[in-house]
């Protein structure tokens, strides 16, 4: 894994000349999917990254140690293992790139892991009174302290929304920056919540602020707002995303999440990256995809190319 | 659950495990077997389809069409000869006479039927057209194909309202319609649709590369129900386009093409009556401002020049990039041209395929040789390219300037010329520095801005912050050497429609050598037979102080720059005044002017024009029975009548006045998210021959339509009875009307129209004349592709309202530029 990005000081003149036209960006991100398509091996190649890349993700109000077991043991198994093995990935150790739960479920993810052998797989932990960051500061840095020493190696933080409506993107740096060093050891991933930014500027802007102020990851949305993650959202992202790299020579990964519920999309997500990024932003240190549904769907994906026939529902293991 | 049956794995190199680390794309292709079935069923040999089968006269020679990407033979066609060319036009014919009359509400069903059967078909086209031009199946299949579906629904439209919506015309006849080979379907139903909406028939000749589309449209067609010899196709080469266009029995030639094709089709059917559309080249400009959105403008530029090979007529291959921002534009785009993908059309994973043929890849890359040795700067992914079959990298050029060839030239290739401008202003003096007028893009965020270059560039699309939107609903056409005409919309409807009033002219066949039209001056002095008027003073009477015509232009009298005089002669024989020999230094003088003036007029409010049109019909009823008196003095006529003519010459004035506000454009209802508006801008300066009948009438049915649209003019009134027009001077004087927007030279009709139709500086003639004057016009306008409108010796009744203030009159006086506005900027809460 690269180095972490250590953020910069805040500046704000590297987006105040910006200017992010919606058509002509869902222009763009119409064509995506339409400019470029896998098929056959490369498909199931493709898939399986897309699996590698997941973070496999609970939040509910009902989530306890019967589902979140469940869940960590399909991360550590992510595909079926007849389905791996002709596909001749048996050596591989295919997992998902992470788990992701409320800072309350990081414990019962500690133990799941361990009993199925699965340490290696990150956990991740939504914090910072998440989904809305409607909480004290003091309160929002305490509970990523808490998940970190529950044991939570990723930390996905709501940004302030009242700092980007109002433009006060000094603010958004300065919280972020406060996360950043709260998260110590453990990566940080800003959720902009960009359904509620209200303009693409916004989203460019919110994006860079977090950069600046050391994000490992940008990410979309929380899952809970309106809108989610959609291709004309993540292209302003990552185009941010090229932008803060040109300047500071940093790679920070991208995060789309909510609504991503499709192998097709997956593959679709996955040419995002690599048309826009490069290939460096197809692994799980700069990539991940924020989904619960979504592995279903590829496994079933992958059982049709294994055994040319749709697989029921039922066949697949849920997670 | 047995896994048994599992599949094998492949080979190591392209094993899942290896893509897995690689995360290359592979091949994706789209299947051929179709197509191929298709061609099979043909025994990969092709006739014509005339009258609604197959024709396959004996003894053609052939000719191979090829997949360019490939260079896999696909079938064989036939080279068309004079016979096949009557054959085919014979059927058309015979087919117009019913078709023509059948009710619009019965052709807007054949049109209805073409479109659903298009969409039936829609792969099988999609796949035809990208194997047979090379082209990306990608964009046959998002772009070209649904284009064409859509085309046909639209004017299935309007063929059911035609009776309201083009009240007032009526069919033409025989359309011989003559398409490239870059958007082989996509073009050809740009002609046809319209004209059998419209009630025409047609005689269609693809190009050579790409005959299958049109061949199997025809099929379709004809499945679709579509009466035999309504739409016909010939496949042939260069010269059998010719045969066509020349045929006798074909009333119009719709061409799509090359500005060299333009004009020789244009010297090929002038003087003959027919009538003639012509969308040629471009070198369209993409301007890029400092408030753009860069890399959205980046993925613009990717549309404007990286479409279809380049090999667009309205490409984007002058990128003009505000120095602020231009090596950042550059390096992004040169950043994008590192994952761009160039292969097989089959292949859905390609940004780019095939040049259609090995001829037009060497010629691209003269272009760029030749602009190497003259020190540019190439940028070329070089290793997106396919080792086999015809294929040139997308490329950009900078280090180029004005004076460089591929600057000034169009290239038809994926090559970009980049050029940095400081200022709005000047980016619009780069953007106008050419002889094209197609098309352009301005990228910002600035909408005062974007509103403002939009209209000031000359050419016949704009699009802003997007490049390369086409729909059915909004005319396709150039400025310039672009040519003229519409494809699509309303405005694109009035190709393939002539005044109900009007038969087809068909001048006998002109003799004479138009090198020596309008050389020689032949007037002579005429002393002793002049009529001489005497008035009563005190008692005595005393000859009339003379009175001297001049010239006018530059919103003064002038002498003529040789200072002839030519006698005005009543029917009596009797010299009734002297008006000035005007030359081409006069010529010259008043284009000058007129073109100095043409700004300002344009951009005055259309109330203010309105009110100086209607100071004109004031001032001359002031005149009424002085101007009266004067037809009377020239022609010989009757007074009543001369009256009368004043009195309609006023009414006219009323028209225009009244349409000076009310003729702009209007919003066309494309597919577009946002605002498609149609203007109707002023043609330029247009010079204009008016007839010898109806000396005041004449005049001012002619220079009203053309001023009040914002034109300026250069006018050569009745070349017998010119007076009436100088009277008409000290009306404009006195109507507030600003020097230089009417300008006025008396003389030699034809003299001066030689000199006014030769002036590259004219963008319109108007020439009311004899048949061989017509021809000259239609003939001469082809070196800069001016518009004509030529009468070609036959007169009309300018007394009539249809045939003396027809819609025709502002068809003639405007041309339609569509500038596409997206909106949009709300995308969650």
């Amino acid at each position: 894994m690269s180095d972490r990005n250590p953020g910069t000081e805040f500046d704000a003149s590297w987006f105040e000349n910006i200017y992010i036209n919606l058509p002509a960006v869902k222009r763009r991100a119409e064509t995506l999917g339409t400019r470029r398509t896998v098929k056959k091996q490369w498909q199931a190649a493709w898939l399986l990254r897309a699996v590698s890349c997941i973070d496999l993700t609970t939040l509910s109000g009902d989530d306890t140690p019967a589902n979140v077991s469940r869940l960590c043991f399909k991360a550590k198994h992510p595909v079926r293992e007849d389905i791996i093995k002709a596909l001749g990935m048996e050596n591989e150790n295919i997992t998902v790139g992470a788990v992701c739960v409320y800072p309350n479920r990081v414990p019962d993810c500690v133990n799941a892991m361990k009993a199925c052998n699965g340490t290696e797989i990150p956990i991740a932990s939504v914090a910072t009174g998440f989904p809305t960051g409607q909480v004290p500061l003091k309160t929002r840095l305490e509970e990523i302290k808490l998940a970190v020493e529950d044991g939570a190696t990723e930390i996905d933080i709501v940004i302030n929304r009242n700092y980007a409506l109002n433009q006060n993107w000094k603010g958004v740096y300065e919280e972020v920056r406060m996360m950043r060093e709260a998260c110590g050891k453990a990566h940080l991933k800003t959720i902009l919540a960009t359904g509620e930014l209200g303009s693409m500027t916004n989203v460019y802007k919110a994006s860079l602020a977090c950069m600046m102020a050391g994000a490992d990851f940008i990410k979309t949305s929380t899952g809970k707002e309106g809108v989610n993650a959609t291709f004309p959202v993540a292209l302003v992202m990552v185009r941010a995303i090229r932008e803060y790299y040109q300047r500071t020579g940093h790679k920070v990964g991208f995060k789309p999440a909510g609504g991503i519920r499709s192998a097709k999309d997956a593959c679709t997500w996955l040419i995002l990256m690599k048309e826009e990024l490069g290939d460096d932003w197809l692994s799980p240190h700069l990539f991940r995809l924020g989904a619960s549904s979504l592995l279903i769907d590829i496994e079933r994906q992958l059982f049709h190319y294994v055994y040319g026939r749709y697989a029921a529902t039922h066949e697949i293991p849920m997670s | 659950m047995a896994a048994s049956s599992a599949q094998k794995v492949d080979k190591p190199a392209n094993s899942v495990s290896e893509i897995f680390k690689s995360m290359s794309y592979g091949p994706a292709p789209e299947a051929d077997n179709v197509v191929k079935a298709w061609l099979d069923d043909h025994n990969r040999a092709f006739g014509h389809f005339i009258n609604g089968e197959w024709v396959k006269p004996e003894g053609r020679k052939t000719y191979q069409t090829k997949n360019p990407a490939t260079g896999e033979v696909l079938a064989s066609t036939i080279q068309g000869e004079q016979e096949d060319v009557d054959m085919a036009v014979k059927a058309a014919e015979k087919a117009y006479q019913s078709w023509s009359k059948t009710l619009p509400h019965v052709r807007a069903r054949h049109l209805y039927s073409i479109a659903r059967h298009i969409q039936k078909h829609m792969r099988l086209f999609s796949v035809v057209e990208a194997m047979d031009n090379g082209k990306t199946f990608r964009e046959t299949r998002d772009a070209d194909v649904p284009i064409v579906v859509r085309h046909f629904y639209h004017h299935a439209g309007w063929a059911q309202l035609m009776d309201t919506e083009m009240r007032g015309w009526k069919s033409v006849g025989v359309i011989g319609a003559i398409v490239p080979w870059n958007f082989p379907l996509m073009l050809l139903t740009w002609k046809i649709a319209p004209a059998l909406a419209m009630g025409n028939t047609v005689v269609l000749k693809p190009a050579t590369y790409t005959r299958l589309s049109a061949l199997l449209l025809a099929e379709v067609c004809a499945e679709a129900g579509l009466p035999p010899g309504v739409f016909n196709v010939i496949t042939g080469g260069g010269a059998m386009g010719s045969l066509l266009a020349d045929h006798r029995l074909v009333d119009k030639v719709a061409f799509t093409g090359s500005t060299g094709v333009g004009q020789t089709l244009r010297r090929l059917t002038a003087g003959s009556g027919k009538k003639l559309s012509l969308e040629l080249g471009g070198k369209s400009p993409v301007v890029v401002f400092e408030s753009a959105d860069l890399d959205s403008a980046v993925e613009g530029v990717v549309d404007a020049i990286w479409f279809n090979q380049g090999q667009v007529c309205s490409a984007g291959s002058r990128l003009l990039v505000q120095e602020s921002i231009h090596d950042k534009m550059v390096e992004k785009l040169k950043e994008r041209l590192t994952h761009f993908r160039v292969g097989d059309s089959l292949d859905k994973g390609m940004d780019m395929g095939a040049i259609v043929d090995e001829s037009q890849r060497k010629s691209i890359d003269e272009y760029v040789e030749d602009a190497r040795k003259e020190g540019a700067q190439i940028f070329q992914f070089k290793e997106s390219i396919p080792s086999k079959g015809c294929y040139y990298p997308p490329t950009i050029i900078t280090n180029v300037q004005t004076v460089s060839r591929v600057v000034v030239e169009e290239i038809f290739g994926p090559v970009l010329v980049v050029l940095p401008f400081r200022t709005a202003k000047e980016s619009i003096a780069l953007s106008n520095n050419t002889i094209y007028g197609l098309g352009g893009s301005v990228w910002t965020e600035n909408v005062s801005l974007a509103l403002e270059v939009a209209l000031s560039i000359k050419a016949g699309t704009i699009w802003v912050n997007c490049h390369n939107l086409f729909d059915a609903a909004a005319g396709f056409g150039g400025y310039r050497q672009s040519g003229y005409g519409r494809d699509g919309g309303k405005e694109g409807l009035f190709e393939y429609v002539r005044p109900a009033w009007e038969e087809r002219p068909r001048p006998g066949k002109v003799e004479g050598d138009l090198k020596k039209f309008g050389a020689t001056l032949p007037n002579r002095p005429t002393v002793g037979n002049n009529e001489t008027v005497e008035i009563p003073v005190n008692g005595l009477s005393v000859p009339s102080i003379d009175r001297t015509y001049k010239m006018y232009y530059g919103g003064a009298q002038k002498r003529p720059d040789a200072p002839y005089s030519r006698p005005v002669v009543n029917p009596a024989g009797k010299v009734v005044g002297h008006v000035g020999e005007g030359n081409r230094k006069d010529v010259r003088n008043a284009v000058e002017t007129a073109h100095a003036a043409a700004p300002g007029w344009g951009k005055r409010a259309a109330h203010n024009r309105a009110q100086i049109v209607y100071y004109m019909a004031e001032n001359l009823e002031l005149r009424r029975d002085e101007v009266a008196g004067r037809i009377q003095q020239m022609t010989g006529g009757k007074l009543e009548e001369c009256r009368s003519e004043v009195d309609i010459s006023i009414q006219r004035l009323f028209h225009w006045g009244a349409y000076c506000d009310k003729y702009g454009g209007g919003i066309q209802e494309t597919t577009l998210y946002g605002a498609t508006v149609k203007i109707h801008e002023p043609v330029g300066v247009i010079g204009i021959a008016c007839p010898d009948e109806f000396p005041l009438l004449g005049f001012v049915s002619l220079f009203a339509p053309a001023v009040i649209r914002g034109n300026t003019i250069v006018i050569v009134p009745s070349q017998k009875y010119p007076l009436s027009a100088l009277d008409f001077y000290q009306v404009f004087e006195t109507s507030d009307l600003p020097a230089g927007v009417v300008n006025i030279l008396t003389g030699d009709r034809d003299h001066l129209t030689k000199y006014l139709t030769e002036h590259q500086d004219i963008q319109s003639m108007w020439y009311f004349g004899s048949a061989e004057g017509s021809k000259f016009v239609e003939h001469e306008s082809a070196e800069n592709v001016k518009r004509t409108w030529v009468n070609y010796g036959i007169a009309r009744d300018w007394m009539d309202p249809e045939q003396g203030q027809g819609e025709e009159f502002l068809y003639h006086s405007v041309q339609c530029k569509n500038i596409w506005i997206p909106m949009g900027d709300i995308f969650a809460n």
